[in-house]
């Protein structure tokens, strides 16, 4: 864990829709093995920003690199192999699942490993296997997702991702879709993995988590980064007043 | 009913069976085929975003459609030879059944891609696939489940139109039906009896589509 090398940095990263400035020059740099928290109100560009990294949108101007990957500067014209590139360093986890309705878990799991990276399908089955018993899934193996309740769904999701082995996790509200009783066991499936030293930056509403997991949190609105540091400080004694009406809203919505 | 009428019905039968079985049938399930090769090609190129891709595909679409069954069959069979260019009457048939399943089905094909949400063209990215990969393993096959019911709709239409093919001296079951009236000079008997057996054909396709349908069905909530 170093602050000197980064896992992922981006910079100058500028982004959007016709005359709309989703993203404008944000700066981002995620240490190996930490968890960041990406907080701020609707349409502040959370989505944006992870779907940028992971190559669901094309920026329009700024540069991104993840571990040992080109610094992929996207003011020039950049050919879908450099894409490619980023986008096979890190998995989403999205807020809907997205879970392919047509393939059992298990098969939803070894997709990406078989047909993308061509890995032999017995050991792709055996990590799928593993994973989905350490996920407490084992038993949901063959059956088809519409079965399953919204946290096990998510947590094949999840799994769908991990199989990959990518460097970075990217997750997408991943809660959000959840009933309430249904948060706890994704929620502390990610903590398990931040305490593995996975490298994840979590767009969230969850302040909770952000608070006992997250090494930084970083608020966004309006396409800037306003305010990042500690959970403690920018949740507990935030500099900006923005961040304190946010969080002051999240945690007393009445 | 005489017993004379029965009689007829009871002979004619055979006949008209197997005009359903040697020319009715294939010629359905031939065109059919084909037709479906068309509209997925027509169905992608619409989807295009290369404007003349799309263009080409759109012009199809509004000609297949546009104009009568029958006036394509003519075209192809009466109108061709005049331009120096001879085709059979069952090559014509399924070239003019073909393409015009080609026409109508790509539009069903075309809705069906469109109604896969678009989570699973990301969630197919993010696992690392190309665009085609993704359409073939994970796209088309939602896609397929969404038009099994209009596609049997498709089916079940062209079964009933290539009764038109006797027009163009295909020997199916509408023109042994025929042959058979003028010969018998009984046409309300026999023309009734033709409708009954295509209406059975139906039904059981009927029947079919249901069973397909339970089945696809399996990883859908209920
Ligand atoms: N594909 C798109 N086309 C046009 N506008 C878009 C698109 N995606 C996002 N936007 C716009 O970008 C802005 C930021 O959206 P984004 O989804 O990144 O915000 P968010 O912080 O994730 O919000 P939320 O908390 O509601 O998820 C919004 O104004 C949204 O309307
Ligand atoms: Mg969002």
């Amino acid at each position: 864990m170093s602050r000197i090398d980064p896992l992922l940095t981006v910079r100058s990263l500028a982004k959007s829709f016709g005359s709309n400035q989703v993203l404008r020059s944000v700066d981002l740099d995620v240490p190996a093995g930490t968890v960041t928290t990406l907080i701020g109100p609707s349409g502040s560009g959370k989505t944006t920003l992870l779907r940028c990294l992971n190559g669901l949108e094309t920026p329009d101007a700024g540069t991104v690199a993840v571990d040992g990957g080109p610094s992929i500067d996207f003011g020039g014209t950049v050919d879908r192999r450099t894409l490619g590139q980023l986008r096979d360093r890190s998995a989403m986890v999205f807020q809907h699942y997205n879970l392919f309705p047509h393939k059992t878990v298990l098969e939803n799991v070894i997709e990406g490993p078989v047909v993308v990276q061509k890995r032999p399908r017995e050991e792709a089955v055996t990590d799928a296997t593993a994973l989905l018993d350490r996920v407490g899934l084992a038993a949901k193996r063959d059956d088809y997702p519409f079965s399953l309740s919204g946290g096990q769904q998510q947590r094949v999701g999840i799994v769908r991702a991990l199989a990959l082995k990518p460097k970075l996790l990217l997750f997408d509200e991943p809660t959000s879709a959840l009933d309430p009783e249904l948060v706890g066991e994704v929620l502390s499936l990610m903590k398990q993995l931040a305490g593995e030293g996975w490298t994840m930056v979590v767009a969230t509403h969850e302040l909770q988590f952000a608070r006992e997991v997250a090494n930084e949190v970083v608020f966004m609105d309006g396409g800037v980064i306003v305010e990042r540091g500690a959970p403690a400080q920018v949740l507990g004694s935030p500099r900006e007043e923005r961040t304190r009406r946010f969080v002051q809203r999240l945690t007393h919505p009445l | 009913m005489t017993g004379k009428d029965l009689s007829l019905v009871i002979e004619s039968f055979w006949p008209i069976t197997q005009g359903a079985i040697l020319g009715t049938i294939p010629l359905a399930i031939v065109s059919f085929v084909i037709g479906l090769v068309i509209a997925v090609v027509i169905a992608l190129m619409r989807l295009s975003k290369i404007t003349i891709v799309s263009g080409i595909a759109r012009f199809y679409i509004s000609l297949v459609r546009g104009t009568p069954l029958l006036v394509q069959l003519f075209v192809i069979f009466y109108g061709l030879p005049s331009i120096g260019l001879t085709v059979d009457p069952w090559p014509s048939a399924i070239a003019a059944f073909s393409i015009n399943v080609g026409g109508y089905a790509a539009e069903i094909i075309r809705a069906a891609i469109l109604s896969v949400p678009k989570g699973q063209w990301e969630a197919a990215h993010v696992i690392g696939m190309s665009r085609g990969v993704a359409l073939r393993r994970i796209i088309l096959p939602q896609a397929a489940r969404v038009s099994v019911p209009p596609l049997s709709n498709t089916f079940i239409s062209l079964v009933k139109d290539t009764s038109l093919a006797s027009t163009i001296l295909v020997t199916e079951l509408f023109r042994q039906t025929q042959e058979i009236a003028a010969f018998s000079g009984e046409f309300m008997i026999l023309y009734l009896e033709a409708a009954l057996i295509y209406w059975i054909i139906c039904l059981a396709l009927s029947a079919g589509q249901n069973r397909l349908e339970k089945r696809l069905d399996r990883y859908v909530a209920h």
